[in-house]
């Protein structure tokens, strides 16, 4: 069971709520004239919490994978809930890419939005404690109060700065959210009467109900079920991707970057935090339904990209692919294959967020989606055709680029699953490079053949300025992933046993009373004030944050000691 | 020196972040002195290097960093210097220098001048992680690098629709290739459990042959597709829209061959695996015959050569595929040097006809253009395989071996004795054309016909040079040498499979059928020679007439065998109209759903609203305007109702099921 380790300061409860200031301040201070201050506010606000959130980096400690910068306050004990946050392996890099992308999502809105601009970044702001709460919480209420408050402000934003069909794409995208949303909750509820039954325990805590709560394997089946239908619709995985063509293609610009971004990723989030430990049984068993999914979701999504006429309804169908590469990986249950999928999490969105902003920017200037609005732009508009061909090879996966590094682990863990799965997938790449390349020929080549297109404007300094972050990022992580991967290793390795092997905390039945005194039993680390000057390295024998201390702490069982046995079935002795 | 390796590719990337960050505005017409001189310098590091390999016993695998790990799986960014490496190197940087040096002459003026060069250099980055990298991943980034700038440069002229066209086929059809090659990586690491050459190579003879076919084949396929192989070969012809000095370089002398490289560097896995030694010498020799005959009639002067470069690439591999390596990676040598030669000069015929390729329009340049003619003869004669030029040697090497080595076979060595008649007949015929008989130039190219500058003849000469010499460090022992390459290569190829080192000195007793077939090929180069001189020169009637005689052959060769058409019904436009289909099904079926569930809702909302006003209506009538007035407001905010419902619903169930569990 992984521990909760405390930090010097409440950075993550800082980071998480002060877009939401922000967004208070914007709301209550500001008048509507003063669309300068407005623009420029909030994008301070989101650029110092990207800045804020840089420490978690700086401070993060790759070795283990515990849950750290761990806050905890009692909220509503009566039901056990607690305000509970913390970050490990996997969050961490969902939670950079958001700040991240938060920021630029509001520079590249200066020129698009000029209605509503109070509201539009209040949305924005609000927008962003969503999606960090999200990845921040460790327990279910908040976790779920995250995840609702998340799509109100996404629902403004497509349906009323959206375009075409914007209510429609609003509604569509509000209402299937919902409905997943529901069913997972129905999961959850669940979840905490079975923690509570077992335990006598009455809590919402995730780890707890994680590593404590031991469900038999029919159970396990629905429950899985459950949450799969709300991460599904989130991801999306095929059949459930309907939503996501309308909502993309009719959100803002800086929507659809947020939602292809980071809003996506919430489903792939839940199916590694939840379903993957909290079901380890039903997950091996439905191994082939998810993987059929999603290689379907891969080729699927990628021939019907091919077909498109509308750039965004494009990348939005590339994005299902992109999404079945990752969900294949999460789903070759090793650690090459996880690893990869969480990368590639994070590359899908740099590459998918810089597309949609490329996609922006042309049509902030044509106000046509339309691929044959286009042709020759090339020689008109040098500066964009460098970044978007950039872009448009790292969404293929060229090595050197980010992509490739996700997909190759992705494909390598999946190979060691099934060759079958990696063969089909692989197509996938063939297909991804043919319509990617088409696009790029369709507008960028060829003589300017539509008289508008000859005065286009070139990239100005705050496109560059939001876009060469993202090209770094891509470079970076195609070059030297080492410390990308460094992260998320002890978590993915822990993973990958606890689904294959996976063991629970013994916990005595307790009466309900004990429940309210452990609040605040985090252990504590001084950051700062550690005299080796690396707060890292003071975490170590830390003792278990909750359970029995007599209690056996059976962490990994003889069966599953060592990798390599049954966890990655990949040793040469072992295949041949 | 070999500890300063990264540096050779470090030159030209460094230059491509120069040139491609300031090209544009600050450097525009001067970005080759950039270009070439990184070039310059990565060759005098290669140079050192080669000569520590090759007479000081240096080389070894250098670490650069660790790139991708997890869990088994680890993968560093590391190089490695060997005997062939260090071959590899001296063909790239040195072709590759020469190649720079003459485009600065050919693409003087071009607008887009500053971006040939960045794309050149990265061209020249990736090629040498290719030839460089320490594994098999590092390879793949070579491989796909080489393959991104064959896409901008094929593309260079984008505006032309054709050139556009054949960059993107190229990456695709190279992607289905690249598809194998990647297939092949995980099934070495799967069963290997590592990806670099160490490993892979020390543990090679532990694999089962049917998982030795697998991986083999699986890395032929990338071959196929980077070497244009059949059925992969179709994007090569078309390649040719990019610049000549670009066909020179990646679409002859180096890139194509990287699939040559990659087969002969993977030769311990290869050996593991007979069928597909034989796949690879079958599709080698098919391949060779078959663009051979291609190239019979071809008009175009760089089409033919495009045809050519694709049979002499089959050569290769028929000679990996019966286990001669070393004479696969020597002819890759000689080939890299006849054939730049073979481009170079193409170019400067394009460059002096005012951009005309068609060689019907050309005829007797050799008296404008001296040096080129000169040239270009010397590479004819190489590429034709008469003695003492490079080429035969080499290509005579891989005729020798598919006739005697434990994998050959007499049939094998008959394709490739036929498609080395054809070579010397399509290479004069071209000859012939372009620089003998009557000029058949019209008066405006006539008018502006030169002899192209320096640093274009410069290259020319310097190419015509090795074309001669390059082939003498293969002499074969029978013939008084001691084929030196083949020591050279043996650490890194081994001596496996091959037929006891060519000739093995006299009182070997095939050694008369080695002196015949020699003599032979040399017969059926002259013959090949002596056979276009009478068609071309002689008669010029007479190939009309053949054509005349023989339409349904003479159709099938000029149209290429049709090969791009079927590709074109019978693949892509299928997955086209699929495409379409799935899209259509997507948004009426699958999204049909979505919407059909969303009315069923409201309907059922709106009916039950119904069932309210007029159940409770007649019962209480105050309730009843409120529920009347409710049921309007219901109405326009419908949509919204549908969460209400479902978490009615849900939450029914979720007491029932708690009750359930609770009690």
């Amino acid at each position: 069971m992984p521990k909760l380790i405390e930090f010097s300061a409440p950075i993550l409860t800082i980071t998480c709520f002060l877009p939401l200031l922000g967004a208070f301040w914007i709301a209550l201070f500001t008048k509507k004239e003063q669309e300068k201050l407005i623009k420029y506010g909030a994008f301070v606000i989101s650029l110092v919490d990207f800045v804020i959130s840089l420490p978690l980096v700086y401070y993060f400690d790759p070795s283990t994978h515990n849950f750290q910068f761990a806050e905890r306050y009692s909220w509503i004990p009566s039901i056990g809930v607690t305000y509970l946050m913390g970050i490990d392996g996997i969050s961490i890099l969902l939670v950079m890419l958001t700040t991240l992308l938060s920021a630029i999502a509001v520079l590249c809105s200066f020129a698009a939005i000029t209605e509503r601009l109070k509201e539009y970044y209040v949305c924005l702001l609000l927008l962003e404690t969503g999606m960090l709460g999200t990845f921040m919480a460790l327990d279910f209420f908040l976790f779920y109060v995250f995840w609702e408050i998340m799509l109100v402000p996404m629902y403004f934003l497509i349906g009323v700065w959206g375009g075409g069909r914007k209510l429609y794409s609003a509604i569509k995208f509000f209402l299937y959210t919902l409905f997943g949303s529901v069913l997972m909750l129905l999961g959850i509820l669940s979840l905490y009467f079975l923690h509570f039954q077992a335990t006598g325990d009455l809590t919402f805590d995730i780890v707890k109900i994680t590593y404590q709560l031991q469900i038999s394997r029919d159970v396990q089946f629905w429950l899985f079920l459950a949450f799969f239908i709300g991460f599904a619709i989130k991801v999306p995985m095929f059949p459930f991707h309907t939503w996501l063509p309308d909502a993309h293609t009719d959100a803002p610009t800086a929507g659809s970057v947020i939602l292809a971004g980071v809003l996506l990723k919430m489903g792939t989030y839940g199916f590694i935090r939840f379903n993957l430990p909290i079901f380890p049984e039903a997950s091996k068993m439905l191994v082939p339904f998810m993987v059929l999914l999603s290689v379907i979701g891969i080729i699927y999504g990628a021939l019907v990209a091919m077909a498109q006429q509308d750039i965004k309804r494009l990348v939005a169908y590339s994005s299902v692919s992109h999404l079945g590469f990752v969900m294949l990986g999460l789903f070759a249950l090793n650690p090459q294959g996880i690893a990869g999928g969480l990368l590639q999490m994070i590359n899908h969105g740099l590459s998918t967020g810089a597309l949609f902003l490329i996609v922006g920017m042309v049509y902030e200037r044509r106000h046509t989606r339309m691929i044959s609005e286009y042709g020759g732009l090339s020689h008109q508009v040098p500066v964009f055709t460098v970044i978007f061909a950039i872009t448009m090879f790292s969404s293929i996966g060229l090595p050197g680029l980010n992509g490739f590094v996700g997909e190759f682990l992705i494909l390598i863990g999946a190979f060691q699953a099934s060759w079958l799965y990696a063969l089909f997938a692989v197509s996938g790449i063939v297909l991804g490079a043919a319509y990617m390349l088409w696009l790029f020929q369709r507008m960028m080549f060829g003589q300017i053949t539509n008289p508008a297109n000859r005065n286009l404007a070139d990239c100005n300094l705050r496109e560059v300025v939001y876009m060469v972050p993202i090209l770094i990022f891509m470079f970076w992580i195609g070059l030297y992933p080492k410390p990308y991967l460094d992260m998320m290793g002890p978590t993915v390795e822990k993973l990958v046993e606890r689904v294959n092997h996976p063991t629970y905390q013994a916990v005595a039945k307790k009466s309900q009373g004990t429940e309210q005194g452990r609040a605040g039993t985090v252990q504590r680390v001084a950051g700062k004030a550690n005299p080796e000057g690396t707060p890292m390295r003071a975490k170590v024998n830390s003792p278990q944050l909750s359970g029995d201390p007599a209690a056996p702490l059976p962490q990994v069982s003889p069966a599953s000691a060592g990798h390599g046995n049954g966890a990655t079935g990949s040793t040469p002795e072992g295949r041949r | 020196m070999s500890q300063y390796v990264w540096l050779i590719p470090l030159f030209p990337i460094l230059a491509v972040l120069i040139n491609g960050l300031f090209g544009r505005k600050y450097i525009r017409d001067k970005a080759h002195y950039l270009a070439v001189g990184s070039v310059g310098l990565s060759l005098l590091v290669a140079i050192g290097i080669f000569i520590e390999v090759a007479f000081l016993g240096g080389g070894g695998d250098y670490i650069l960093y660790p790139w991708i790990f997890s869990g088994q799986l680890s993968v560093n960014v590391g190089f490695l210097v060997d005997p062939l490496s260090a071959i590899m190197l001296m063909v790239v940087c040195g072709v590759g220098f020469l190649i720079h040096v003459y485009s600065v002459g050919y693409m003087h003026g071009d607008g887009g001048y500053y971006r040939f060069f960045t794309y050149l250099n990265l061209f020249m980055f990736s090629m040498l992680i290719l030839v460089l990298g320490d594994n098999y991943l590092v390879m793949f980034v070579g491989w796909e690098g080489v393959g991104l700038c064959s896409y901008l440069l094929i593309g260079f002229w984008f505006e032309k629709r054709s050139a556009a066209d054949a960059g993107k086929k190229a990456f695709i059809v190279n992607r289905i290739g690249d598809a194998g090659f990647l297939l092949g990586i995980f099934l070495i690491f799967a069963h290997l459990g590592g990806l670099d050459y160490h490993t892979v190579f020390a543990n090679a003879h532990n694999l089962s042959t049917g998982v030795a076919t697998a991986i083999t084949l699986c890395l032929f396929l990338g071959a196929m597709g980077k070497s244009a192989q059949l059925p992969l070969y179709v994007w090569l012809p078309d390649a040719m829209e990019g610049p000549t000095p670009v066909s020179a370089l990646i679409h002859a002398a180096t890139m194509v061959t990287a699939g040559v490289y990659m087969v002969a560097r993977s030769n311990a896995l290869f050996m593991m695996a007979p069928v597909s030694m034989a796949t690879v010498a079958l599709v080698g020799a098919a391949t060779a015959i078959f663009a051979a005959s291609i190239g019979l009639v071809q008009n175009d002067i760089k089409r033919v050569l495009a045809y050519s470069t694709v049979s002499q690439l089959g050569y290769m591999f028929l000679a990996c595929g019966v286990g001669a390596f070393a004479a696969g990676i020597f002819h890759l040598m000689t080939h890299a040097f006849f054939k730049a030669l073979l481009f170079l000069g193409s170019g400067s015929v394009i460059h002096g006809m005012s951009g005309e390729q068609d060689m019907r329009k050309m005829g007797g340049l050799r008296r404008h253009m001296p040096i080129t003619f000169l040239t270009f003869a010397v590479a004819t004669i190489a590429i034709a395989g008469i003695p003492p030029f490079a080429g035969f040697f080499s290509k005579d090497e891989i005729l020798w071996q598919a006739f005697s080595s434990p994998h050959g076979h007499i049939g094998l060595w008959l394709i490739g004795a036929v498609a080395a008649g054809m070579t010397a007949f399509y290479m004069s015929r071209l000859v012939f054309m372009t620089f003998f008989g009557e000029s058949r130039v019209d008066e405006h190219a006539a008018h502006h016909l030169h002899e192209s500058p320096r640093n274009m003849t410069v290259p020319l000469s310097i190419l015509a040079v090795l074309s001669v010499v390059g082939g003498w460090v293969g002499i074969p022992q029978a013939l008084g040498g001691s084929n030196r390459i083949h020591a050279f290569l043996a650490p890194v190829l081994g001596g496996h499979g091959e037929a006891a080192a060519h000739g093995a000195v006299v009182h070997h007793p095939s050694a008369v059928a080695e002196y015949g077939l020699m003599l032979l090929s040399v017969a059926i180069a002259l013959g090949g020679i002596g056979l276009a001189y009478q068609m071309y020169l002689r008669r010029p009637e007479l190939p009309a007439r053949l054509a005349q005689r023989f339409p349904g052959v003479y159709a099938a060769l000029s149209n290429k065998y049709w090969v791009d058409e079927v590709y074109l019904y019978f693949i892509v436009n299928p997955i086209k109209r699929l495409t379409r289909s799935l899209w259509k099904f997507d948004a009426n079926l699958v999204d049909g759903a979505v919407n059909g569930a969303g009315w069923l809702t409201l309907w059922n909302s709106f009916t039950s609203g119904r069932f309210d006003l007029s159940a409770v209506d007649g019962a209480v009538n105050g309730v009843g305007t409120l529920i009347t007035a409710g049921g309007k407001a219901f109405r326009r905010l419908h949509t919204g109702l549908v969460q209400n419902y479902a978490l009615a619903m849900f939450l029914g169930i979720f007491v029932l099921v708690s009750i359930y569990w609770l009690s």
